[in-house]
């Protein structure tokens, strides 16, 4: 594998525009598949959602998913695309082991969904417009598996295993227009992009959308034109990003490269290329010309989809809030400071903290309590917070036990100890442990004057007037009561014992 | 009544003798099964079958039996034996399509077809023979040697379904499945005596036929009556949820319409591109003949013309191997059926499926898939599928406005009686000619059916007359179908079967030679 030549990307951008285009395929989580009724399942045993259609035996004829339909109109809603009343499936037709019927059966001339757009928000809050030029159905294929060599590609496999479970999953393939002006901000767009399609199907429901199970992949078509230039540039197709960070760095990587190329005088071959998350580098896929000739022809097997305007109607009372509305209304609603709610966001903890506040909390303590304690643990646990086992109703207990002094936050950490380890609710778990706070005056004063007794000289400073030094004492009979003291009213008792104004 | 009487029946009159309990499915499934042995195999055997299908055949006619004793209600149609084409995936039974590629693969489902066979408890004689993926006119392209005529055992019996065809004309099933993409049901049932009807397209589910041209193929019936295919096709027609494309209408009043006995009043049109110049002389004498009885039987007989139907064999010979090309994709070797190593060079997945392709495949398949391949060809696509597509509007147009004139269309089913095996296997031109008139009605979706209109004078041979309805039409082409094969046979003093030549026994010769 030869290693290409980069620029470094400011070079690259002092000398050439990068244009963008990506085609994100989003895999639907309908319970059957795109024409046939086998189960759409990820990671089953290999070769068992499988039935006749979808392995493609003589006889058989596919059937249209209804459900996959309303799919992906919500999603073409969604990106502010126009429905079309009609459309209609095609065949693209390649003899590879992956695809059953050595055709792959999707929309060519009319896609169902045409004419969109999203506007893309970045970090500092610059809001790029993109402009969705289709978003078409069609069937994933199997899944091949290279066996032997040593890149785990085709080429220098000894075989490879082909699993069916992925073929006919339905598919919604997202077309962007041609994206120009992002000038520096490419590899940034390019990440936001995806993940705002991947918010969106995921806010829909439509798609389970998890990248690292290939529910969303990107191909991302990178070209470079010197500044001023009207013509596009040569563009290369990357594929097998599977992740936000590799959406970047593949944008930013093909620019680099792109750009060597382009200074040593040598035209960009169109081409796939592949994206390898080790090397951070891509390398050549194979040739891609306009002219590729899938001989496609309206599929014959199937009657177009028509869509009443009551059905697309239906579908849009149906549009859950669009994500970055919802971010707006809800960093309004809570009060966070931009860098707090953007923390929230890239933790992925908006949900939670919406409901818990939903459920009693403040937005405050919500933030606290995910950002902090149950993060942490999360971390540790290497899981994501929200699958930790924290509902918002035990955060919103929580809160309500120190609210009502019933335990400070050093005890809550331990409730919530107790809660993951299964010992009940918070309030059970406080009974079990015996961790409320000592709140008997009789039993602290003790504390207090044994504690006292033992630093003399620290009394004696207090009451010279040193009232900063009652900590030592406080800190004293914290450690008597094993930390269920109330701070600050062990501290007003021992002011009030040496007869000083606090 | 004797097994040889007994198989001569029309399969209604069958059903009627078991529904008295005068025979059993068990004895009536044996004598066809004895007549498969005694005419089909060996060299002078008519070949109809590809596979005979006894042990199952002989169980659901015993179960027939019982339930029958049992007083149990069944479908009139119940432990009446049936031949199956080998197009159409059955459990139990291999399917081949004709072809080498499919030897011996064994479908894990049923079509639609046969599960509603199965419904109806109707006893599987076994599949039958055909062109190799139902391409040809002669059942000369099958894998498996071609069937022979039982009119002429040196003559063919049309195809692709001159296997159903020449099993019903020889008496081996009282009727069968075939299917119709051009006149793969028609055409054989024309040059054996026999009847076979291509219903509308989408009135019978598609499910599980291997699909040659999908906008095209069609299922439908084969027998030796009118009304044999009338009840035929209620059992297998109706809509599908597996079928995209299968109409919601049910399949009812088939069997009534082939009753009912009179053409008083309706008008037929004779489609003047559909006859004389390129028709033998005979096929014409008897198609006038037709024409002439159902005049007498008070039927109005008017002229409409047809001009598009001039160019539907080429546009047909553009959609068909276009669709084809693409549904024989999937026979690669990678799944199921034949698989052929390259001999020599590197052994990569695309070498396999070439060299298997190569090897499975025969030549009429791969002249189709070529020209198809080509016909979808960036740059060609618009000048060959594309206007191919348009003439399909301008025949369906056609087919509109001769259908404002007239309730069904009339036509000689093909222009020449069977030749003799061999003489066209040549020239594939001269072989897709025998379709021309059959053609136009999958071009358009209508319905067709061919019925005998007697023996042609120079040969002696059967001439097949057609009659066409609209779209969801079928039953007056049964109405229109069943009085003329009545008055033709008033003619005849009987079937037209009846003239057909005794078969030999082929299994005496066999023994013989042994």
């Amino acid at each position: 594998m030869s290693v290409d030549t980069i620029l470094s990307f400011e070079e690259a951008m002092e000398k050439y525009e990068p244009v963008l285009g990506f085609e994100v395929h989003v895999e639907l989580n309908t319970k059957t598949k795109m024409f046939s009724s086998a189960p759409n399942v990820f990671g089953d045993e290999p070769n068992s959602n499988v039935n006749e259609v979808c392995l493609g035996l003589p006889g058989v004829l596919p059937v249209v998913n209804k459900k996959a339909v309303e799919s992906s109109i919500l999603i073409g809603l969604a990106l502010n695309c126009k429905i079309a009343p009609h459309s209609t499936f095609a065949r693209k037709q390649y003899f590879y082991p992956d695809t059953p019927k050595n055709f792959q059966t999707s929309q060519y001339d009319d896609p169902i969904c045409y004419d969109g757009w999203i506007d893309i928000e970045l970090e500092d809050g610059t809001v790029f417009h993109v402009e969705i030029e289709r978003a078409h159905m069609e069937e994933d294929a199997g899944k091949l598996t290279h066996m032997g060599g040593s890149t785990g590609r085709i080429q220098g496999a000894d075989y490879s295993l082909v699993d069916y479970n992925r073929s006919g999953v339905p598919l919604v393939e997202i077309v962007t227009k041609t994206i120009e002006g992002a000038g520096s901000r490419a590899p940034e767009l390019a990440k936001a992009y995806v993940a705002a399609i991947r918010e969106i199907v995921k806010n829909l429901g439509v798609s389970e959308a998890k990248m690292e199970h290939g529910n969303v992949r990107c191909d991302a078509n990178v070209s470079l034109r010197p500044h001023g230039q009207e013509k596009l540039g040569t563009r290369t197709e990357t594929k097998n990003v599977n992740s936000l960070r590799a959406v970047e760095n593949a944008v930013k990587f093909e620019i680099q490269r792109h750009a060597a190329v382009l200074d040593s005088g040598v035209a960009i071959t169109q081409e796939t290329r592949h994206w390898h998350e080790d090397t951070k580098s891509t390398t050549s896929g194979r040739p891609k010309s306009d002219a590729d000739d899938y001989r496609y022809f309206p599929e014959p097997d199937l009657v177009p989809i028509v869509t009443t305007a009551e059905w697309v109607e239906e579908l849009r009372s149906r549009l859950p809030e669009p994500p970055a509305e919802r971010r707006k209304r809800l960093q309004g609603d809570w009060g966070y400071t931009d860098l707090e709610f953007r923390d929230v966001v890239n933790a992925g903890l908006m949900d939670e903290i919406e409901e818990t506040v939903a459920a009693g909390a403040s937005a405050a303590a919500a933030r606290k309590w995910w950002m902090g304690e149950i993060a942490r643990r999360a971390k540790l646990a290497d899981v994501d917070p929200a699958a930790l086992g924290v509902s918002p109703a035990v955060v919103v207990e929580i809160e309500k036990l120190i609210a009502s002094g019933a335990i400070n936050d050093k005890l809550a950490r331990k409730v919530l100890d107790g809660v993951l380890e299964g010992e009940g609710t918070p309030a059970e778990v406080v009974a079990k442990r015996g961790l409320a706070v000592v709140s008997d005056d009789g039993a602290l004063q003790t504390a207090i004057d044994e504690a006292l007794a033992a630093q003399p000289d620290v009394a004696e400073k207090i009451r010279g007037g040193k009232v900063q030094a009652v900590g030592a004492i406080v800190g004293g009979v914290m450690k008597v009561t094993r930390g269920q003291a109330d701070a600050g009213r062990v501290r007003e008792l021992i002011l009030k014992t040496l007869g000083v104004e606090g | 009544m004797t097994a040889n009487e007994l198989i001569r029946l029309s399969a209604s009159a069958m059903a009627a003798k078991l529904a008295a309990g005068e025979i059993t499915s068990v004895e009536l499934t044996q004598a066809h099964l004895d007549r498969i042995a005694d005419v089909d195999h060996g060299d002078r055997g008519v070949n109809a079958f590809l596979h005979v299908n006894a042990e199952e055949a002989l169980a659901v006619a015993a179960d027939v039996d019982a339930r029958r004793a049992a007083g149990e209600e069944l479908h009139e149609l119940a432990g009446v034996p049936i031949a199956i084409k080998d197009l159409i995936v059955t459990k139990g039974q291999p399917t081949t399509a004709g072809s080498k590629i499919l030897e011996g693969w064994m479908s894990p489902y049923d079509a639609t077809v046969i599960k509603k066979i199965r419904a109806a408890r109707m006893p599987m004689l076994g599949k039958t023979n055909l062109d190799e993926f139902a391409m040809g006119s002669s059942t000369e392209h099958s894998a498996y040697g071609p069937t022979r005529n039982p009119w002429d055992l040196d003559r063919i019996p049309g195809g692709s379904g001159g296997g159903s065809a020449a099993a019903v004309a020889a008496f081996e099933a009282p009727f069968a499945l075939g299917t119709d993409t051009g006149g793969s049901i028609r055409q054989p049932g024309a040059v054996t005596g026999t009847v076979g009807v291509k219903p509308t397209y989408g009135a019978v589910s598609r499910y599980g036929a291997i699909a040659m041209a999908s906008s095209l193929d069609q299922i439908g019936p084969v027998s030796r009556t009118v009304l044999d295919s009338a009840l035929l096709q209620e059992v297998i027609g109706g809509h599908d949820p597996f079928d995209s494309t299968s109409l919601t209408d049910p399949s009812i009043g088939l069997a009534a319409a082939a009753r009912l006995g009179n053409v008083k009043g309706m008008k037929i049109g004779i489609i003047k591109e559909l006859h004389g110049e390129g028709y033998q002389a005979g096929v014409e004498n008897r198609f006038n003949e037709s024409l002439e009885l159902l005049r007498s039987a008070g039927a109005e007989i008017v002229e409409v013309s047809c001009p598009n139907f001039g160019y539907a064999l080429g546009a047909y010979y553009l959609i068909m191997p276009s669709e084809a090309s693409s549904n024989l994709a999937k026979f690669d070797g990678v799944r199921f059926g034949m698989r052929t190593l390259p001999t020599e060079g590197p052994l990569t997945i695309e070498r396999v499926m070439g060299a298997t392709r190569a090897a499975g495949f025969g030549d009429e398949v791969k002249r189709r898939i070529i020209l198809g391949t080509y016909a979808l060809s960036a740059g060609y696509y618009d000048a060959y599928y594309g206007s191919a597509q348009k003439v399909r509007t301008l025949i369906q147009r056609d087919f509109a406005a001769a259908f404002e004139q007239v309730d069904v269309l009339i036509s000689p089913t093909s222009p020449v009686t069977a030749f003799k095996l061999g003489e066209k296997l040549d020239d594939p031109l001269a072989m897709y000619l025998n379709d021309v008139a059959t053609i136009p009605a999958n071009m358009a979706g209508v319905p067709g059916l061919t019925l005998p209109g007697g023996l042609a004078d120079e040969d002696g041979l059967p001439v097949g007359i057609q009659l066409l309805a609209p779209a969801r039409e079928d039953a007056r082409l049964y109405r229109v179908g069943a009085v003329l094969e009545s008055l033709l046979e008033a003619q005849w003093g009987g079937p037209i079967l009846d003239q057909a030549p005794v078969l030999a026994s082929t299994a005496t010769v066999a023994e013989e030679a042994n």
